[in-house]
């Protein structure tokens, strides 16, 4: 079992089909694969035990993924936002490795360096190709950093088994009709980006690749390459309506649009409504998933979309990330490890053949299987799941378990306030208290703020802190740096 | 022996499966000839199990007992044991990446 057989299939089934659009290139099936089994021989015959790249989406990302699940090697994409010495640290942890960078030059100390551009130049080229695959299913296909957003990044390992397992049950093959195009604008390190790829071959769907995301390029890529799908982080859905705002005839720019995934991070509720309400024919799916469960888990689909913004009892699921994949089993436990019933929030678990759980070889599986997510959350008699923040993130005042989301959620409903983050700040009456970050439209007091809560939440909920900025800290994946929030009080 | 993620090749036509579900001694045969890791030199099928298997499908029996998953299209039809596999529907979810 190997990830690469998913590509071997794609173009057996159809290889003249495009599989990537990159910069008005395009590559079909066969070319890709051909190109994937020229560089698994490349990464063979180097001895590197690692195939690293340091680069935004392109042609490059699939060929050095699929090729080094050729060789047998793990694929590790590295966060090119992160600072030299960062990299430095993460580089020296998979040494010897096999560094492509999209830059020509390099300045970290690896065993072997290509520039992307020589890397595809002679993944293009005549050449000899690897003969026999790796087929352990236990190998390690795809390592990833964590984000680091509590601390130094963990290396999640993610199997040729979880992977495979994730897009068997979740992708049909060759579901594509011909027509269809994908556009990927998460990069390439990060968990939604592997599963795009992945997801996108098996499928034989093309994909149209965006290297940096600005709304206005991502509009007039949908328009320009007749682009029927997208998967988004919040941040960037965001972005893209307040371009179509400005657009007498929103769903006109769009015309072949037919669904869009978002997930990656919180989606606040008056973005995906102003979302439906813009784009009436698209279909909303979000996507609830992690780096360690080799991406989505649960889904909300675009029935259960229109069933909410069209019914007011329903409204509230458009807060909720959907029902667990047939292939997952997922429960809801409280802090002595028991199951609790609809309703009752408490730490996320899930088991099922696409988890790893597994940083450096350690794995955080319990005895059965079951993974702990950290994410805190509950579901309602439905079996929808709704977030509540990060376990971790949990604010315990005085012994009662305050989660930051329900007053963030509660803020975000007011017209004045763009955004809201509420984290835990020392306390020496309670251990720990509210603190409160917010964002307003139009100034207001603190006053007026904790009395807000006060009416409308328990007095427990309203903050002792409260300080108005411009901005909050994101990564660029959309997750809010609650760890930058805390140190400001 | 068959385990899950073997690849095995038919005797009488192109077709490949993977494992991804069986017993240990169960036995996979492809237009009538058992299906092997490595397959030395085609022999012809048994006319009567020559309907085809199609890339991409997943093919169960009747006790979900063993589940394969056609990896290359070929003119033989798949049997475990006997029992002539039929595919299995998978429940269409919508893209989420």
């Amino acid at each position: 079992m190997n990830i690469a057989l998913l590509l071997q299939m794609a173009a057996e089934a159809c290889p003249d089909r495009t599989a990537i659009t990159f910069e008005g290139e395009h590559y079909d099936y066969q070319t890709l694969f051909d190109a994937a089994s020229r560089a698994a021989q490349t990464f063979s015959e180097s001895g590197c035990r690692f195939v690293s790249a340091l680069d935004t989406s392109s042609p490059a990302a699939p060929i050095a993924l699929m090729g080094a699940a050729m060789a047998g090697l793990p694929y590790v994409p590295l966060n090119y936002r992160l600072t030299d010495d960062q990299l430095s640290a993460l580089i020296e942890r998979i040494e010897p490795a096999f560094l492509i960078t999209g830059a020509g030059d390099c300045q970290f100390d690896v065993q072997t360096h290509m520039s992307r551009e020589a890397f595809l130049r002679a993944a293009m080229a005549d050449g000899p190709s690897i003969e026999t695959w790796h087929e352990d299913p236990s190998a390690v296909a795809v390592q990833l950093f964590t984000s680091g957003t509590t601390g130094t990044p963990k290396a999640a390992l993610l199997r040729h088994e979880h992977l495979v397992s994730y897009i068997l049950g979740s992708v049909e093959f060759m579901g594509a009709m011909p027509e269809e195009a994908t556009l990927v604008s998460v990069p390439p390190y990060h968990i939604a980006g592997i599963s795009a790829v992945m997801s996108s071959i098996y499928a034989c769907r093309r994909q149209v690749q965006l290297a940096n995301f600005d709304a206005e390029t991502w509009v007039r890529l949908c328009k320009d390459e007749g682009v029927t799908n997208a998967f988004v982080v919040p941040t960037m859905l965001t972005r893209i309506i307040d371009v179509l705002d400005e657009q007498n005839d929103p769903q006109a720019a769009f015309p072949q649009l037919a669904a869009i995934a978002y997930g990656g991070g919180k989606m606040p509720v008056p973005v995906i409504e102003r979302a439906l309400k813009l784009l009436p024919d698209v279909n909303f799916t979000n996507a609830y998933g992690l780096t360690e469960t080799s991406s989505t888990i649960t889904l909300l689909d675009p029935n259960d979309h229109r069933e909410a913004i069209s019914d007011t009892h329903l409204r509230q699921r458009l807060g909720s990330v959907g029902k667990a994949l047939p292939s997952i089993e997922l429960e809801i436990r409280d802090e002595d490890g028991q199951a609790v019933s609809a309703g009752t929030p408490g730490e996320i678990y899930v088991r099922g053949p696409q988890v790893s759980g597994e940083y450096d070889g350690r794995s955080v599986l319990d005895s059965e299987g079951w993974f702990p997510t950290r994410d805190a959350g509950y579901l309602d008699e439905g079996g929808y799941l709704f977030l509540s923040g990060r376990a971790d993130d949990v604010i315990v005042r005085g012994g009662e378990n305050i989660s930051p989301g329900e007053i963030e959620d509660l803020l975000l409903d007011r017209d004045d306030v763009v955004d809201a983050a509420a984290v835990g700040m020392a306390s020496e009456e309670w251990g720990e208290a509210v603190a409160l970050a917010l964002v307003m439209k139009t100034p207001v007091t603190e006053a007026a703020i904790q009395d807000f809560i006060r009416s409308s939440l328990r007095s427990s909920r309203v903050p002792e802190a409260i300080r108005f900025v411009d901005e909050l800290p994101y990564n660029e994946t959309g997750k809010l740096l609650r760890r930058v929030v805390r140190e400001w009080f | 022996m068959l385990k899950p993620g073997s690849r095995l090749k038919s005797a009488v036509c192109d077709a490949e499966v993977m494992v991804i579900k069986a017993g240990a001694d169960d036995e996979v045969t492809c237009g009538g000839a058992v299906m092997a890791t490595d397959v030395s030199e085609k022999s012809a099928g048994d006319d009567a199990q020559m309907h085809g298997c199609l890339i991409g499908k997943r093919y169960v029996n009747q006790g979900d007992s063993i589940e394969l998953l056609c990896v290359k299209s070929g003119d033989g039809s798949l049997y475990c044991n006997g029992e002539e596999l039929m595919t299995k529907d998978t429940k269409k979810l919508p893209s989420s990446d």
